[in-house]
């Protein structure tokens, strides 16, 4: 098979769709946490505010998920037909959730009256929810691996097949995760009352995560064994989860110091190390078949051809660094503290 | 019901519904642009009003664009799987291409376009107001190119056999100039600057109409009149061009347009009519071979009819594809005479004189909103049975593992969502255009900037 550096291109193809989806992880991450927290504060000015944080950025962040989506589509289109279709209820229930948070930013502020600004905001805030939630569901199931056929077809039962005990844990460790990163953030974009409630909220964030994950591990290494087969065989990775360990330490000691800067460099970290946990994990396969383990879907059976990977990785490297400088400029134009003022459209 | 039929439904009910908002998007957006360039070259604030104003506008039609796009994209997987397996290298490498190329530009430089007027110098902002132009211009190339693949597949072999049979890209420039990009390219950005520009129209027109906002009105009505004018007229050029393609590359699509049964015979030309399919016999208004005469310039030579294919490789609407095809025609026939019709108007100086042209620019705005959604039921239901015209059916594309009933709760689901997406959507451009593009109360002629301040006030106050 060819190569480029080294690596044949079907793995490359499995480092860029993960570095795409821990990309989009990291950013529309911290808006889902942005919105779980937004029930939380009680005031319309706080929700205002805390609203304004994210809005001119989260459609900016919601490019890496159909970036992602798109080349996952034409990189591993076979993983790409079976994981969706099996998936078929809960990513339904995602994309309708993205139009209900989208929306919800959107029409919030258009009218006046207490009840639209409530209606709006409470859908925004379970939309968020849901949507970490089903995020994190869709891994577990993934990680969990599921019945497939010989033409990598899924077989196994339809509406509530992805509900199973480990996909559940994963979806709520993704909430916590979320809730936690999202906080920061907000703390980085807030100030006075917000600020202050912020603060005491982001603790309870903390401890949720940290009990989650846990809880998730454990459930892993008694029952999921198949996921840490890798670590026992080759001692050395044990690096992975360590790392991921010290990421995670390394936040309730930021925030206890109040350095929300590096707190949040280092949430996004974790999520970033918690994506190349999940790569060992799986790396090859992409779907473990459950039954038959010779029908798993893996990086090269389901792979779109050599040149076709190629012509990707051209568009990435092209359009890649366009997509950092858009974005590096439309962060750099709204940094800072939110200021409520003439500057809404 | 079956889950083909199904899985049918709810794709064409997702995609029209998503079709009514990109195309406003780029047309009301090429007006931004133009309204945003005059402001930066007279410094005129007229022009600034008005490029704010439609902003707002354009802010509604974006959002509720994106999100319904964001279902299609998945909704390949999720109904779709064996097509997405076998197009997946050529089709998910458009979408992939669209996403970087285009939807990335348009999304980042959205924040800056609604956020940014006071944050960014005013060639800055018009940077980003063209950036989100641009972005959702190049967003159609790329959804129209993979969709013309769909229609006329080049540069492509087939590998594998059976459920893992799959098309892979041979030729990369072949399969995104296949037969049939271009034209349906163009003629897809002109039916958005007039999906855009006859809202503008139809707005401002009110306007003009109820007395309000008239100077400005007026101004943005003439400017925009020339963009619908040249766009209407560059459509029939399009359109007659991507017939001709069809004619070569789709023959059996062609002859459901013109209900054309006869294997080999002159082709008429309908004007409108009725399908008979199983007498195979139509109805209507012709001119005896205009058909042979528009893709041949001759009334005698033959075109191949439906009944050269064998049934089950034809499209089975015949009737409705035939309808699709001739309403889109005709709107674009009426959109021509009706901005020909003003042009001359304006230049006898007559433009805002008579009411009876006022009001019906003011409910034209609905017109090329059905033509582009004509338009796209004609080609996607004159391309059945196919899903990959020649090359995979539909029947076979669709996902082996979903069931009926999974298919029949999202299909609901998604009813009752994109219908308060649609009732939210025309109350908001309603409130919007009550609303107008300043403060009245403030309006003071001459000075619209205290008008401007007072809009701002406003904003800051709620």
């Amino acid at each position: 098979m060819e190569t480029f550096l080294g690596l044949d291109y079907p793995t490359w193809w499995f480092l860029v769709v993960g570095g795409l989806f821990s990309g989009y992880a990291i950013l529309d991450g911290f808006d889902f946490g942005a919105g779980a927290w937004h029930m939380f504060f009680r005031q319309n000015k706080s929700r205002e505010i805390a609203l304004k944080a994210i809005d001119p950025t989260w459609h900016g962040n919601e490019v890496w998920l159909v970036i992602g989506g798109g080349t996952l589509f034409a990189g591993f289109p076979v993983f790409y037909g079976t994981l969706l279709s099996a998936m078929y209820t809960p990513f339904i229930l995602f994309l309708l959730f993205i139009i209900f948070r989208g929306i919800s930013i959107k029409f919030r502020n258009m009218e006046e009256m207490p009840w639209w600004r409530k209606m709006w905001d409470w859908s925004y805030s379970i939309s968020s929810i849901m949507l970490a939630v089903l995020l994190g569901v869709v891994v577990g199931n993934v990680l969990n691996g599921m019945p497939l056929d010989e033409n990598y077809e899924y077989i196994g039962g339809g509406f509530f097949e992805f509900l199973n005990p480990f996909s559940i844990l994963v979806g709520i460790t993704s909430l916590a995760l979320f809730m936690m990163h999202g906080g920061i953030y907000l703390l980085l974009k807030t100030e006075g009352k917000l600020y202050d409630r912020l603060q005491d909220l982001l603790k309870k964030g903390i401890i949720f995560f940290i009990v989650s994950y846990l809880i998730t591990t454990v459930y892993t290494l008694l029952y999921v064994t198949h996921l840490s087969e890798v670590f026992r065989e080759n001692q050395a990775l044990f690096v992975v989860p360590l790392l991921v360990f010290l990421s995670i330490a390394n936040v309730p000691r930021l925030v206890s110091k109040k350095k929300y800067g590096w707190a949040f460099i280092f949430t996004s970290l974790t999520i970033a190390l918690l994506f190349v946990l999940v790569a060992f994990e799986l790396f090859p396969r992409l779907l473990l078949s459950s039954g038959i383990e010779a029908n798993s879907i893996t990086i090269y059976n389901a792979a779109a051809s050599t040149k076709t990977l190629k012509i990707m990785m051209g568009f990435v490297a092209v359009g890649g660094p366009l997509v950092l400088l858009y974005s590096f400029f439309v962060y750099r134009t709204f940094w800072g503290k939110v200021k409520v003022d003439a500057e809404s459209y | 019901m079956d889950v083909e039929i199904l899985s049918r439904v709810q794709f064409a009910f997702t995609i029209a519904f998503h079709y009514i908002y990109p195309p406003l998007s780029i047309g009301i957006g090429l007006l931004m642009v133009v309204f945003e360039s005059l402001y930066i070259r007279t410094k005129n604030k007229q022009y600034e009003v008005l490029a704010k104003f439609w902003t707002k506008i354009f802010a509604i039609t974006f959002g509720i664009g994106v999100v319904t796009g964001i279902v299609m994209e998945f909704e390949f997987g999720t109904n779709w799987a064996t097509y997405s397996r076998y197009v997946g290298d050529i089709f998910g490498s458009a979408l992939a291409a669209e996403g970087i190329f285009a939807f990335a530009l348009e999304s980042s430089a959205l924040g800056v376009l609604l956020f940014g007027w006071n944050r960014v110098k005013p060639w800055v902002h018009l940077v980003a107001t063209l950036g989100v132009f641009l972005g959702s211009m190049f967003s159609a190339v790329w959804i129209v190119v993979a969709n013309s693949w769909q229609q006329t597949p080049t540069g492509y072999h087939i590998v594998g056999e059976g459920m893992q049979a799959r098309a892979e890209i041979v030729d990369f420039w072949a399969m995104v100039f296949n037969p049939s990009s271009v034209d349906r390219l163009t003629h897809v950005w002109l039916g958005a600057f007039l999906a855009g520009s006859f809202l503008i129209l139809s707005v401002h027109a009110y306007y003009i109409l109820k007395g309000r906002y008239v100077e400005i009105s007026k101004k943005a009505f003439k400017i925009t009149l020339v963009v619908a004018t040249i766009s209407s007229l560059a459509q029939l050029f399009t359109g007659h061009s991507s017939a001709e393609g069809v004619a070569v590359n789709q023959p059996a699509k062609l002859a459901a347009f013109e209900g054309h049964f006869d294997a080999e015979a002159p082709g008429d030309l309908y004007l409108m009519g009725w399908v008979d399919k199983e007498n195979q016999k139509v109805t209507g208004l012709k001119i005896p071979g205009g058909l042979s005469f528009m893709l041949h310039q001759d009334f005698e030579t033959p075109v191949t009819g439906l009944n050269a294919f064998p049934e089950e490789d034809r499209p089975s609407q015949v009737n409705a594809v035939f309808q699709f095809y001739h309403l889109m025609v005709a709107i674009g026939m009426f959109l021509i005479a009706l901005s020909l019709f003003a042009m001359w108007q304006w230049k006898r100086g007559k433009l805002f004189e008579k009411k009876w042209l006022l009001w019906t620019f003011v409910f034209t705005a609905i017109l090329p909103q059905l033509a582009n959604q004509f338009g796209w039921f004609a080609a996607e239901m004159g391309r059945q049975p196919w899903v990959v015209y020649g090359l995979l059916r539909t029947s076979d594309a669709l996902s082996k593992s979903v069931q009926a009933n999974q298919v029949l709760f999202s299909l609901i689901l998604f009813f009752i969502v994109y219908s308060i997406l649609l009732l939210l959507f025309i109350y908001l451009m309603n409130k919007g255009i009550k609303n107008g593009p300043y403060d009245e109360e403030n309006y003071d002629e001459g000075s619209l900037n205290k008008a401007i301040a007072g809009v701002v006030l406003n904003d800051i106050n709620k």
